[in-house]
C-alpha cells in the first residue's frame, strides 16, 4: 500500500508560502518516494525553483518514513536549520504534514496533495484499492472492491453506464461489477452475484476514526 | 372510473407512459405545457430527476405539478444527491402529496453533468432503495423508528436489455424484482428480436415490463447513440430507414418507426406497455401514439 500523492502547482505553493522568506524543506523516503513526489530529487528540484524565486532555503532532508516517530528524530537532528526557517514546506503525503505539525512550532505547509490508497498493480501502475469503509464485502466480490472500483461505489450490481465492460464515466476504467462476474464465474461462484447487500454503514466508527492499544496490545 | 397506475398495470390493459423533464429555473411553462399536452393520452407521466446529472426543479415538484393537472405521476428518483434521510423524506412528502408510483434509479455519474465538482452520494443503490421504501411501508424508517403515517407506492425499477455484458444486469434485475420492483422500464430498445429473448427471461418473473422507445430523429443520431450510449443498440437497417427519408422527413420517420414498433410489441403481446422517451420532442409523443394506433 502506498499514501498517493501529488504536487500542487508551484503557483499554489508559492502563494501559501508569499509571508514566509526562509524555508526549510522535508521530504518522505517512502510512498512520496516511491511515486516520485518527495525524494531527494523531488526535494533538490524544489529548493532549486524556490531559490529562484528568491526563497532562502534554510536546508532539506528526506525522512525516511515521515508518518512515523522518525519524524521527531529528524526534527530534533535539524534543530538548527529548522530554527533558522519561518516555515517548513513538507513534500510527503498528509501524514508526514500532520507528523512534523506534532514537532515544529512554525507553520508547516503541504507542497502535496493527498489523492488516495494505492496498490501498485504493475511497476508504476496505481490504483485505489480501499476506501477504507470499515465493513469489508471482499469475500462476496472475488476479492474485488466495489465500493472503491465502481465510480458510483454501488454494491449489488451495475448502473445503466456500464458498457462493454468499461465504465461510462472514463471509458479507460473497467466495470467493477464485470471484472467481479467474470472472476466470480471463474470460481464457480456467481450465485454471489445475487446475494443482496445492505445499505453500508456510514457510523461504523464516527470520524475522526482512532483506534487505541494499550502498553500491553490490548485495544481500547 | 379512474384506475390508479398500480391497477391499470394489474389490469392486462397495455400500459403507455412518457415524460417530461423539469427546467433549469423557475420558469414551469414549458413543463405544465407538455404534462397538459400528454396527461390524457398516457396511462401515466414520469418526472425526471436531474437528468444526466444536471441541476434542475426537483423531480416532486414536477410530480405535484402534473398532479395538480390531474395526471398520474411517477416520480422518479435517484440515489445520486440524497443521503437515506432525505430520500425518505422527500417519499414521506411525495405521498402525502398524491403521487403514489416511484422509479427507483441509481442516477447518472456527476462527471457527466453540468456540477462536475460536486459530491456523488450513492449511499444507497436502487436495489436498496427499494427496500428502503418497502420498509416505509410496513411503517417503520430506515433508522428503526416507527412513522406517524406510513405510505404505499407502486415500485418501478429500470433494466437495461441490450447491457453488454447481460449477466450482471440480469442478476440485478433480480435483486430489484425480489426488493419489491412490480414494474419496469427499460432502456431503449430497438432490435425487437432482441427485446424477444430478453422478455422470454423476464416473464419468469411477477413483474410489469414497459419497453423503452426513444423516438429516433435522424440517422446521425441514432447511429450516435447506438455507438455512444451504454446499453443502447440500433440496428442497421433502422438507421438506413432513417437516411431514406426525404429531405426534413427524418422525424417523421423516426415517429413512423416507434409507432410501427409500439404497434408490434403490443399486437404480439411481448410486453405489458410502453415508456415513451421523446427527449426535447414531447410535442410529438401524440403523433407517435397516432402511428401506433393507441
Amino acid at each position: 500500500m502506498k499514501s498517493i500523492t501529488r504536487q500542487k502547482p508551484y503557483e499554489e505553493i508559492a502563494g501559501q508560502l508569499e509571508k514566509f522568506s526562509r524555508v526549510f524543506l522535508v521530504g518522505c523516503g517512502t510512498c512520496a518516494t516511491v511515486v516520485r513526489t518527495g525524494g531527494v530529487e523531488q526535494v533538490a528540484a524544489m529548493e532549486g525553483k524556490l531559490q529562484e524565486s528568491g526563497f532562502l532555503v534554510t536546508g532539506w532532508t528526506v525522512i525516511p518514513t515521515a508518518c512515523d516517530e522518525m519524524t521527531a528524530a529528524s526534527a530534533q537532528e535539524n534543530e538548527t536549520a529548522l530554527g533558522n526557517a519561518s516555515c517548513i514546506l513538507v513534500m510527503a503525503c498528509a501524514l508526514g504534514v500532520q507528523r512534523m505539525s506534532l514537532y515544529v512550532k512554525k507553520p508547516v505547509i503541504p507542497a502535496l496533495d493527498t489523492m488516495f490508497m494505492g496498490m501498485e498493480e504493475s511497476p508504476g501502475y496505481y490504483v485505489e484499492a480501499c476506501d477504507q469503509c470499515g465493513q469489508c464485502i471482499l469475500g462476496y466480490t472475488a476479492g474485488i472492491c466495489p465500493v472503491t472500483a465502481c465510480h458510483k461505489g454501488l454494491l449489488n450490481g451495475p448502473c445503466g453506464g456500464t458498457n462493454r465492460g468499461k465504465c461510462e464515466v472514463d471509458t479507460d476504467k473497467d466495470c467493477a461489477f464485470t471484472l467481479i462476474y467474470q472472476r466470480l464465474k471463474e470460481q464457480n461462484r456467481l450465485e454471489l452475484m445475487k446475494y443482496y447487500h445492505p445499505p453500508r454503514n456510514a457510523q461504523v466508527i464516527p470520524k475522526p476514526r482512532v483506534k487505541y492499544l494499550d502498553t500491553e496490545g490490548v485495544e481500547q | 372510473m379512474n384506475l390508479s397506475f398500480k391497477e391499470l398495470l394489474d389490469s392486462g390493459k397495455f400500459v403507455v407512459t412518457a415524460e417530461v423533464a423539469p427546467p433549469k429555473g423557475t420558469n414551469l411553462e414549458e413543463m405544465n405545457h407538455h404534462i397538459n399536452l400528454l396527461k390524457d393520452k398516457v396511462d401515466a407521466i414520469n418526472v425526471t430527476d436531474h437528468q444526466s446529472s444536471v441541476m434542475r426543479f426537483p423531480s416532486v415538484g414536477g410530480g405535484i405539478a402534473i398532479k395538480e393537472r390531474g395526471g398520474e405521476p411517477i416520480l422518479q428518483m435517484t440515489c445520486r444527491d440524497r443521503n437515506q434521510m432525505a430520500l425518505q423524506s422527500d417519499l414521506l412528502f411525495a405521498y402525502s402529496r398524491g403521487i403514489h408510483n416511484v422509479l427507483c434509479l441509481t442516477g447518472d455519474a456527476i462527471p457527466v453533468g453540468d456540477h462536475r465538482q460536486a459530491r456523488g452520494v450513492f449511499e444507497l443503490d436502487s436495489v436498496q432503495l427499494l427496500h428502503a421504501i418497502a420498509r416505509l411501508e410496513s411503517g417503520i424508517d430506515l433508522g428503526g423508528s416507527e412513522l406517524n403515517g406510513a405510505v404505499s407506492f407502486c415500485k418501478g425499477a429500470i433494466v437495461t436489455p441490450e447491457a453488454d455484458p447481460l449477466e450482471p444486469q440480469l442478476s440485478k434485475f433480480e435483486k430489484k424484482v425480489e426488493a419489491g420492483a412490480e414494474f419496469f422500464q427499460t432502456q431503449a430498445i430497438y432490435d425487437l428480436d432482441n427485446f424477444a429473448v430478453f422478455m422470454e427471461q423476464a416473464r419468469g418473473y411477477p413483474v410489469k415490463i414497459l419497453a423503452g422507445i426513444v423516438l429516433l430523429t435522424s440517422a446521425p443520431m441514432a447511429r450516435y447513440m447506438s455507438e455512444n450510449v451504454p446499453g443502447i443498440f440500433v440496428p442497421q437497417h433502422l438507421i438506413d430507414e432513417l437516411k431514406s427519408a426525404p429531405k426534413g422527413g427524418a422525424l417523421s420517420k423516426g415517429i413512423e418507426i416507434a409507432g410501427r414498433m409500439i404497434a408490434s410489441l403490443k399486437d404480439n403481446s411481448v410486453c405489458d406497455g410502453v415508456h415513451i422517451m421523446a427527449i426535447n420532442k414531447e410535442e410529438v409523443v401524440p403523433d407517435i401514439l397516432e402511428a401506433a394506433g393507441i
